[in-house]
């Protein structure tokens, strides 16, 4: 299809002609882009994903949320259709990857973890050549890249070499390249590590603004402020299993309390001391490695109540409750490890 | 070995598996179109050195004190050897650090197998440009050499292809053995054991027969012998049909060879 979008229109266009392409790929029928049944990836005898169930519906940012190792860059090659499923059920956009890898492939676009940007050519060959492992036509690929370079606000550099880039603008340039297909499903692996907070913010930003345009997301971060700004729905990952699932919000009233008192202490010994007789003070208290988390509904009243127990923390900080504590709360260790 | 049913089943049929590949090779065309002056010279210069210093230079006291090599001038002698021989140093060049570059320093090839292009076709694609190289080079080198008087048959022709066919012989496998290593510690041991020795003593300076008893059947079993036989072969026009006929299949099975541990090669690396 050539219809090309308007010229003050969506640079990522997936939505506008999805819609019919998806009727004759017919997906599951719910509406599912992604569905996964028991769906398990092993590495000879290591388990890296184990038996999960999820799916991704059109239009909506759906979340991988765990730490390092718990399977979720892993899970999503298979989405990707570069890893094979060892077993369980997999569709996506309808298909199945072990038969229509190319297929689904040419459908999506893909942020890797690890930059892989061509580093031998400029930032308009990077978005060129790309377009061409699609087969696209050159003409098509020229005035879509223009379009996506102006998204990832790369205008100025487009015939700059890719080397001298900063890590924010090689995350958008890679967004920008995932892009060049118009997929109907955008796969972003840990799409701001190692970038600095306003690199960062900049690249929630344009994310937002694929969501608003209706491009459907599946990113996975550790992250838990990520998570909570981006996704509509997450599922939380641990040792290649889910242990649970919903919005960021639904996550935060099911696992935790309206509110945290965290508290930090001189030396180790008064925490350890002060532990005890904070009992039954808030709905739950969990020592960590610097500081002991007090879960309640009312964290000021809390804090009010720290004397007649005599407890006498150096800092006191009463916050709301987030994913982390959630993610603490199903696995007893926290996010970053 | 895992099966990797991903790759296997992607492609439906001959064109359409094609058409990927190419456009893994229009990636490296397009990267080659930016310093191509730069790379025609280096590729043909070196051979080119070699058949100023070997030929005409070394080839003048050759021919004083022996009349002939096989019944030829040293230069006509030599020429075929420094094609064929070019060919698997450039083919080596091509197939060692690029190849880990692209899956592991800039994961190019990553990049790619994440588009409809197979891990296979990415390897074939690969390949495709190799020989693309090759025909450019020995096309330049033979023109040069044919001036220079070094190529007498007509049938010379046909040692552009012969060349490109030996240059293969040695990218399918060693493209194939770099996308399996970790690191490119072995590579400059290849080049020292196998490649440098290869090209002194495959009978491209000198006739194998020359070569210490025990040493030449080895010689005769190595790639590069046959690529120089047919080259020479051709640029002399004195090779048998049936001659001919054997050196190519040996390479093309080679070729074959190389290329089905290439793809194997490449799915366990892209697509795991």
């Amino acid at each position: 299809m050539s219809a090309r979008p308007h010229a003050a229109g969506t640079p990522t266009g997936g939505p506008t002609h999805t819609a019919s392409d998806t009727a004759t790929g017919s997906p599951g029928g719910d509406g599912a882009l992604v569905q996964a049944k028991a769906l398990t990836k092993r590495f000879g005898g290591y388990v890296a994903v184990d038996s999960i169930d999820f799916s991704v519906r059109r239009g909506e940012v759906f979340g991988f949320l765990g730490p390092n190792g718990a399977g979720k860059t892993t899970t999503m090659r298979m989405i990707a259709c570069v890893s094979p499923v060892t077993d369980g059920e997999l569709r996506v956009l309808g298909m199945d990857p072990s038969h229509d890898g190319a297929a689904i492939r040419a459908r999506l676009g893909v942020v890797p973890q690890d930059d892989n940007l061509d580093t031998e050519l400029t930032v308009w060959d990077n978005l060129l050549i790309y377009g061409r492992y699609f087969g696209l036509p050159v003409a098509e690929i020229r005035e879509r890249a223009a379009e996506l370079l102006h998204f990832a606000r790369l205008d100025d550099r487009r015939d700059s070499r890719v080397d001298p880039l900063s890590g924010g603008m090689k995350r958008r340039l890679i967004i920008a390249r995932g892009l060049i297909n118009r997929p109907d499903l955008l796969l972003l692996d840990e799409p701001t590590t190692g970038l600095d907070p306003q690199a960062r913010h900049l690249l929630w930003e344009r994310l937002y603004r694929l969501k608003r345009d209706g491009v459907t997301l599946v990113l996975t971060t550790h992250y838990m402020d990520e998570a909570e700004q981006l996704c509509d729905r997450l599922v939380i990952m641990d040792e290649g299993r889910i242990v649970a699932e919903g919005s960021p919000r639904e996550l935060i009233d099911r696992y935790s309390t309206r509110e945290v008192v965290e508290l930090r202490f001189a030396a180790a010994e008064q925490q350890d001391a002060a532990v005890p007789r904070l009992d039954s003070l808030g709905d739950r208290v969990e020592p960590v490695a610097d500081r002991v988390l007090v879960y309640t509904a009312h964290g000021d009243g809390t804090v009010a109540r720290l004397g007649e127990r005599d407890v006498h923390p150096d800092s006191v900080l009463v916050r709301r409750s987030s994913l982390e504590d959630v993610f603490l709360r199903l696995t007893g260790r926290s996010l970053d490890e | 070995m895992p099966d990797h049913p991903v790759a296997a089943r992607a492609a439906p049929a001959g064109l359409a598996r094609a058409a990927p590949m190419l456009r893994v090779a229009e990636r490296e065309a397009r990267v080659w179109v930016r310093f191509w002056p730069t790379a025609l010279l280096t590729g043909v210069m070196m051979p080119l050195l070699f058949l100023g210093a070997m030929g005409v230079g070394l080839g003048g006291l050759v021919d004083e004190s022996q009349g002939s090599v096989e019944g030829v001038s040293y230069l006509v002698f030599v020429a075929p050897g420094i094609l064929a021989a070019t060919a698997l140093q450039a083919a080596s060049g091509n197939s060692l650090w690029p190849v880990m570059a692209g899956i592991k320093w800039v994961r190019s090839f990553h990049a790619a197998a994440a588009t409809p292009v197979s891990p296979g076709q990415v390897y074939g694609g690969w390949l495709a440009w190799i020989a693309t190289r090759q025909v450019m080079n020995a096309t330049l080198f033979v023109a040069i050499a044919a001036l220079l008087g070094a190529v007498p048959s007509a049938w010379g022709v046909l040692a552009v292809p012969a060349a490109a066919l030996g240059g293969l012989a040695f990218a399918a496998p060693l493209t194939a053995y770099s996308a399996g290593r970790d690191s490119d510690l072995s590579f400059p041991v290849i080049m020292r054991i196998a490649v440098v020795p290869m090209f002194l003593f495959s009978g491209t300076f000198f006739p194998v027969d020359r070569l210490p008893d025990w040493l030449e059947p080895l010689a005769r079993l190595t790639p590069l012998w046959h690529a120089v036989e047919l080259c020479r072969g051709a640029t002399t026009g004195s090779l048998s049909p049936a001659a001919a006929a054997g050196h190519t299949a040996y390479l093309a099975a080679v070729v074959a060879l190389g290329c089905w541990w290439g793809v194997r090669t490449f799915r366990s690396r892209l697509a795991a």
